[in-house]
């Protein structure tokens, strides 16, 4: 029963992260692009959490816990120089 | 038995949830509509992964507690993204948006350029924003 429910959330968070992947080549605006990126980064963390419990590992662990530290610094980064043309004023 | 299911659950809300949340983001008509699909409904979808995979881990034996640190971390974060954005928009789409007033001198903060020193002012008791 988990398997299937862990490759239905896979199928799910793959079909999201496509769907952000096409809403940052096709948006309307640059801070779409940032929350497209930022959507996408909690995708990729959902999706590398499910492959570690997958393949049984603590590895994948803290590479989520480090692709959350830097996908918010990089999002908030994009965001603080779109509105000011500087990141650290 | 019982916890394989509540696992499996909590896997498939989870997929439903990012998946709404995502598509939320090409659904929705502008931008300002469009934050509330992935801060709020991805959030929560990565939270109910993070949560089953706490629960994989005791079914196997052992406690993780790493996950918690990613679920707090990101529940505090998106907020912050969130609001950064949308400070970002609103300063991009600076005429066409219509902002109520501020009450004092100074402009909304977002788009308050200037560099003069900020004076703390605080509301009359009574106005709206402050009712006692």
């Amino acid at each position: 029963m988990i398997d299937m429910a862990l490759t239905f959330a896979f199928a799910c968070f793959g079909l999201g992260f496509a769907m952000c992947l096409w809403r940052t080549i096709f948006a309307p605006s640059v801070p779409d692009r940032i929350l497209a990126l930022d959507t996408m980064v909690v995708n990729v963390i959902a999706l590398i959490v499910l492959y570690g419990a997958v393949t049984d590992s603590g590895l994948y662990f803290e590479a989520a816990l480090l692709f959350a530290m830097t996908g918010f610094v990089s999002s908030v980064a994009y965001a603080k120089f779109i509105l000011r043309g500087d990141i650290i004023e | 038995m019982i916890a394989e299911f509540i696992i499996s659950a909590l896997l498939v809300i989870a997929g439903i949830f990012a998946l709404v949340g995502s598509y939320g983001l090409l659904k929705l008509p502008d931008l300002m509509t469009r934050l509330h699909a992935p801060t709020k409904a991805s959030t929560l979808g990565v939270g109910g992964v993070l949560l089953a995979s706490m629960g994989m881990a005791i079914m196997k034996g052992g406690v993780s507690w790493h996950e918690l640190l990613i679920t707090l971390f990101l529940f505090l974060t998106a907020p912050i993204t969130c609001n950064f954005i949308a400070k970002a928009w609103l300063a991009r789409n600076r005429g066409e948006t219509v902002l109520p007033a501020t009450g004092t001198a100074r402009d909304w903060a977002t788009l308050d350029m200037s560099e003069a020193p900020m004076e703390p002012r605080l509301t009359e008791p009574g106005q709206p924003g402050r009712p006692s």
